[in-house]
């Protein structure tokens, strides 16, 4: 089953899925685990699915489970060649939007475009965050300890200035103290 | 409205923003970009965050590019995205490599779930912040908040997937600012 790894397939791969990864490369999540696991067997089930949550527990954008993926094909150079591959076309493809955008922004299908999107950018953002807090609400355990959480961690974040990391780091430590 | 001074400081200012962002990085890069540095207001971060998302790509390192695009042009771009990525990707790497230890330690997964508990928290919080950036919207504030509601329930509870939901409000809210604004 398995395929011998090679790093140009790994680029060329994940730089075909860069311009599809719409609302960001987790929408291609599907994709790649039809290549890496199913179609090449670089990667088991049980490394693709911890490369994902392993990327989202840390520090950064999650975009960089792909290089977790990578580096798990691959090593190192696994790591840089697929985050070359998803990062390129999209770079690209925004900075040359961006700057038409700034360049006609007072265009009227330009203006109706950002007034006509912002609704639902805030709408996608609370989903996110329903969505995130949503396998919490489901789990048995931990439950209403997890509920409390979330729910003082939207009434810090709006009433007080509390540095942000801060509240990650505490509810890592009450978390692992076994008190949520 | 404040700018980056120099190429290091959009640097180390992307690099802090990213170190702090634990499963996601949407809560901290409005905190920082808005309401730290101010570098940007409340509705041009939605704004940009609009663009940021309809183009392929991670939206807040999209939003990155585009914000150091602005203010020092290519250059900028390219270092922002570095900073946004650099530094995070060398910690996830050292923790991929250190992973088969971690992973069967209870204590790393109940510290796992407690911060993952913050996170959910942190993006709501910042959806609800952000929502008064509607109130100067051209649709008005009803039809702009019955769109976001509409978007938060097609995407949130009904699970369709994005590309759908981009098609079906994000062109009815263009052609509905479209007819408001027409001259």
């Amino acid at each position: 089953m398995t395929t011998p790894v090679d790093l140009l397939g790994l680029f060329l791969h994940f730089l075909t899925l860069s311009l599809l990864s719409i609302g960001g490369a987790i929408t291609t999540v599907p994709e790649m685990h039809r290549y890496l696991v199913d179609k090449t067997g670089w990667l088991s089930d049980t490394d693709f699915t911890s490369s994902i949550a392993l990327a989202q527990a840390a520090p950064g954008p999650n975009i960089l489970f792909v290089a977790v993926l990578g580096y798990n094909v691959a090593g190192l150079t696994g790591a840089a060649a697929a985050m070359a591959g998803i990062m390129l076309p999209s770079s690209v493809l925004t900075v040359t939007a961006t700057r038409w955008a700034r360049a006609n922004r007072e265009h009227i299908v330009l203006r109706a475009f950002s007034a006509g999107m912002m609704p639902l950018t805030l709408g996608l953002i609370i989903a996110t965050g329903w969505l995130l807090a949503l396998p919490f609400l489901r789990a048995d355990e931990h439950r209403w300890s997890t509920l409390a959480m979330i729910a003082v961690t939207v009434l810090l974040t709006l009433k007080t200035r509390l540095g942000l990391v801060w509240m990650v780091l505490g509810g890592g430590v009450l978390g692992a103290l076994g008190l949520v | 409205m404040n700018r980056p001074e120099s190429l290091t400081e959009l640097f180390l200012a992307f690099s802090r923003l990213a170190l702090q962002g634990f499963g996601g990085v949407l809560a901290i890069a409005q905190r920082e970009l808005v309401e730290h540095h101010h570098w940007m207001s409340k509705e041009e971060f939605v704004e940009t965050l609009a663009i940021a998302q309809v183009l392929p790509g991670p939206n807040v390192v999209n939003l990155s590019m585009m914000i150091g695009d602005r203010f020092f042009g290519l250059r900028g771009a390219v270092v922002a995205l570095a900073g946004m990525l650099v530094a995070p990707a060398i910690i996830v790497l050292a923790l991929a490599a250190a992973f088969d230890q971690l992973a069967r330690h209870p204590m790393a997964i109940n510290a796992l779930r407690g911060m993952g508990a913050v996170s959910a928290g942190l993006i709501l919080a910042t959806g609800i912040k952000l929502l008064p950036a509607l109130k100067k919207s051209p649709l008005g504030r009803p039809l702009a908040l019955g769109l976001a509601l509409t978007a938060f329930v097609l995407i949130g509870l009904l699970r369709w997937p994005l590309v759908n939901v981009l098609a079906l409000l994000g062109g009815s809210g263009m052609f509905l600012a479209w007819w408001r604004t027409r001259p």
